[in-house]
C-alpha cells in the first residue's frame, strides 16, 4: 500500500488497521470488525457509572482535580448569535479565567464556529490556548462530502489547531459504515496538521453497542479524538456513554501502544459532574489519560463552577455566580 | 390484624422538592415524654449552599411577580395552613407537651400572622415609597425592591409562629429565604413546608433547612451570594461572630435584640415593620420635570 496519497489515509492509520485485523475498509470488511465487537453490558456499564460517581473527592484532590478540570476545557460557543466581540471576551476568559485568584490555569482551547476562527486564533496568539472548531456542516453533518471538507479547510486555514468534525449518523445507522469511514478519512487528511475530533453525537445513536462500533470505527479511521456530543441533542455526554468510549481508547492503547484522546461534551454542569468523568477517566481508561491533551470536556457553564468552587476552596467560603463572568 | 402505622420521614425543603440531607445524616427528635417522635434531616453545609443556589434561581420569578399576585399567593398559604391545622396542633402538643388549647392559639395566630403579610404586598411601595420633595428642578421617587436571598435562623421560642413570623416579611418584600429551622421542633417546621409546597409559592422561594444552626449558620453568613441575614433564632453570644462574617460581603443583617429579660425576642406581640425594612432596597429615580422650567426659572 502506497503511502499518505491513498484513499484511505495515513500509513498511521492504516498500520494501526492492520494491526487491529481489519482486512480492508470496504463495508463488508468493516461490519465483519464493527459487528464482531463484543456486546456491552448496559446494565453492567450503568451500574459501574454510578458507582464510581459515588466516590467522595476531597481536599487536596479536590482542589488538584478542579484545577486539572479547568485546564482541560473547551470553552465553547456555537451560537448563530455569536459576535467577533463576544469570541474574544470567551478567548480572555479562555486564556485567564478568574482574574481575581492567583494561579488558576488556563482551560485547555476555545471552540467556536469556522468563520470565528480567525478572530479567536488572534485572541489567544501566544497564550498556548488551542483554537478548536467545529466543521462537516455542524450540527447535522447532513452535507455533501465536498462541502464537509470546504468547511474543514476554511477552518483549518483560519488557525484552527484542532478540528471537531461530526460523523454521519444517517449513514451510521443504516449500516453504510464504508460512507462514514470515508469521511472521517478525508476530512482527517484535510486536517493537516490539526488535531481531528469525531464526534458520534451518541445521543443519535440509541444504544451502547452504536457507541461502541463508532468509537472503533472513528479511531480506526484516523481520528485522534472520539468525542460525544454536538451539545445540540439531548441527551449529550452521560457518564455510561463516556465509559464505553473510555474503554475502547483504552483497549486499542492495550491491543496497539496507540493512545487516543476522548471529549465528553454537553450535560456537564457541575464540579462534581466534572469530578465523576475524571474519576471515570482514571479507572476506565487509566491516569496516562488525566492530561489535557488526552482528555478534555466540551463546556461552558462548567468552568464558572469550577471557579465557584476554586475560590470556596481557596477563601474558605461560598462565592456566587456574581462574582464570575456570565459566558 | 393489628395495623402496622407509617411512619414519617421528615425531610429537607429545596427547590421545592423534599430531599434527604446531601450528607446523609439524621437526628432524632423525641418528644416531651423522652420517647421518639420522628427521625429528622440534619443538614450540612452543602445542603445550604444547594439551598442557596436554588433560592437564588427562585428570585427572578418571585420579585418579578406582581405585589398583588404576591399577596394573593401568600394567601392562599394562610389558606392551606388553615386547613392543616389539626396536624399542626398535634405536632405542638406531642413536642412542646402544652395544652390543645394553646398549640390551637400558636397556629391561629400564626394563621393570622400570615394573612397580615399577605396583605402588606402591595402597600411597601405606598408606605417606604412615594414622592420626595427635592429643592431643584426634578421629581425624585423612591421605590422599596427586594433585597434578595435571605437566611434566616429561625428562633426556638415556639414552634411555629417565629417561623412564620420570620418568613413571611421576607416573602411580603419579594425575596427568597433559606431557613434553617429550630432544631427543637422540625416536624412543626417540615409541615410548614409541605403547607408552602402545596399554596403556589414558586420552587425555591422557600428553602428549609433542619438541623444545627451553630453549624450551619456561620456557612450562610460568610456566602457570597446572600443578600440578607435574619439572626432571629441565633443566641446573643453567637452572633457578633455572624455580623462580621456577613460584613465582607455587605449583607443586610436583622438582629433583634433580646427582650430585656433575657432570652428570646417575644415573637407573639404585634410584627411591626422592622422586619419587612429589613431586607428592602430603596431605589430612588431623579428625572427632570420638564422645559419650563429649565426654560423660564418660572416658579414650579
Amino acid at each position: 500500500m502506497s503511502p499518505t496519497s491513498t484513499p484511505t489515509g495515513s500509513t498511521d492509520a492504516a498500520a494501526l488497521r492492520a494491526a487491529m485485523g481489519l482486512g480492508g475498509t470496504d463495508n463488508a470488511a468493516l461490519r465483519t470488525f464493527l459487528d464482531g465487537l463484543p456486546a456491552v453490558d448496559p446494565v453492567g456499564v450503568e451500574a459501574r457509572a454510578t458507582q464510581l460517581a459515588t466516590r467522595s473527592i476531597k481536599k487536596d484532590t479536590k482542589r488538584a482535580l478542579i484545577d486539572l478540570a479547568i485546564s482541560m476545557v473547551d470553552l465553547t460557543t456555537l451560537e448563530g448569535a455569536d459576535t467577533p466581540g463576544k469570541v474574544r471576551n470567551l478567548c480572555r476568559k479562555a486564556v485567564q479565567p478568574d482574574r481575581e485568584v492567583a494561579g488558576t490555569p488556563s482551560t485547555a482551547a476555545v471552540c467556536v464556529y469556522p468563520d470565528m476562527v480567525a478572530v479567536a486564533a488572534e485572541a489567544v496568539a501566544g497564550t498556548g490556548v488551542k483554537v478548536a472548531s467545529v466543521a462537516t456542516a455542524f450540527p447535522a453533518g447532513r452535507s455533501s462530502l465536498e462541502v464537509k471538507l470546504a468547511d474543514t479547510r476554511l477552518a483549518v486555514e483560519a488557525g484552527a489547531d484542532e478540528v471537531d468534525m461530526v460523523i454521519d449518523r444517517g449513514a451510521f445507522l443504516a449500516g453504510d459504515y464504508a460512507t462514514v469511514f470515508e469521511q472521517v478519512v478525508a476530512v482527517k487528511e484535510a486536517c493537516g496538521d490539526a488535531r481531528l475530533k469525531v464526534i458520534l453525537e451518541t445521543g443519535e445513536l440509541a444504544t451502547y453497542d452504536h457507541v461502541r462500533r463508532a468509537s472503533w470505527l472513528a479511531l480506526l479511521a484516523g481520528g485522534d479524538f472520539i468525542k460525544t456530543s454536538t451539545g445540540k441533542i439531548a441527551p449529550a455526554a452521560t457518564l455510561p456513554v463516556t465509559h464505553v468510549m473510555l474503554q475502547a481508547v483504552r483497549d486499542l492503547f492495550d491491543l496497539t501502544g496507540v493512545q487516543r484522546a476522548v471529549k465528553p461534551a454537553g450535560g456537564i454542569r457541575t464540579t462534581k459532574d466534572a469530578i465523576a468523568y475524571l474519576v471515570a477517566v482514571h479507572e476506565v481508561a487509566g491516569p496516562q489519560w488525566l492530561d489535557p491533551h488526552w482528555f478534555r470536556f466540551g463546556a461552558s457553564g462548567v468552568v464558572n463552577d469550577l471557579l465557584l468552587q476554586r475560590r470556596t476552596q481557596t477563601q474558605g467560603h461560598y462565592s456566587g455566580p456574581r462574582y464570575v463572568s456570565v459566558d | 390484624m393489628a395495623r402496622l402505622a407509617v411512619a414519617k420521614t421528615y425531610k429537607l425543603y429545596l427547590g421545592g422538592a423534599f430531599p434527604r440531607s446531601e450528607s446523609g445524616r439524621t437526628y432524632q427528635v423525641h418528644d416531651t415524654k423522652g420517647s421518639l417522635m420522628a427521625n429528622a434531616a440534619l443538614a450540612s453545609r452543602k445542603d445550604a449552599r444547594n439551598a442557596v443556589v436554588a433560592a437564588r434561581s427562585g428570585l427572578a420569578k418571585w420579585a418579578g411577580a406582581t405585589p398583588y399576585n404576591r399577596g394573593q399567593v401568600l394567601y392562599r398559604v394562610a389558606e392551606m395552613l388553615e386547613s392543616r391545622r389539626a396536624d399542626v396542633v398535634e405536632l405542638i402538643v406531642r413536642s412542646r407537651g402544652v395544652k390543645a388549647a394553646e398549640a390551637r392559639a400558636e397556629v391561629d395566630a400564626a394563621v393570622d400572622r400570615i394573612v397580615h403579610y399577605a396583605g402588606w404586598t402591595d402597600k411597601l411601595s405606598a408606605v417606604f415609597g412615594g414622592a420626595n420633595a427635592v429643592s431643584g428642578p426634578y421629581f425624585s421617587y423612591s421605590a422599596p425592591e427586594p433585597t434578595g436571598v435571605v437566611a434566616v435562623a429561625a428562633s426556638s421560642a415556639s414552634p411555629l409562629l417565629p417561623l412564620v413570623g420570620a418568613v413571611l416579611p421576607v416573602l411580603a418584600g419579594g425575596n427568597t429565604a433559606v431557613v434553617v429551622a429550630s432544631q427543637a421542633d422540625p416536624t412543626v417546621a417540615v409541615t410548614f413546608a409541605e403547607v408552602l409546597a402545596t399554596s403556589d409559592v414558586p420552587a425555591g422561594v422557600v428553602n428549609l433547612l433542619t438541623g444545627d444552626q451553630a453549624e450551619i449558620m456561620p456557612w450562610l453568613a460568610s456566602h457570597g451570594d446572600v443578600n440578607g441575614l435574619d439572626l432571629t433564632g441565633v443566641p446573643a453570644d453567637q452572633r457578633v461572630a455572624l455580623e462580621r462574617a456577613a460584613a465582607d460581603t455587605v449583607k443586610r443583617v436583622y438582629s433583634p435584640r433580646a427582650r430585656s429579660g433575657g432570652g428570646e425576642p417575644d415573637v407573639t406581640a404585634a410584627p411591626g415593620t422592622a422586619r419587612l425594612r429589613a431586607f428592602l432596597e430603596t431605589k430612588t429615580v431623579w428625572h427632570p420635570v420638564g422645559a419650563v422650567s429649565l426654560a423660564g426659572g418660572s416658579a414650579y
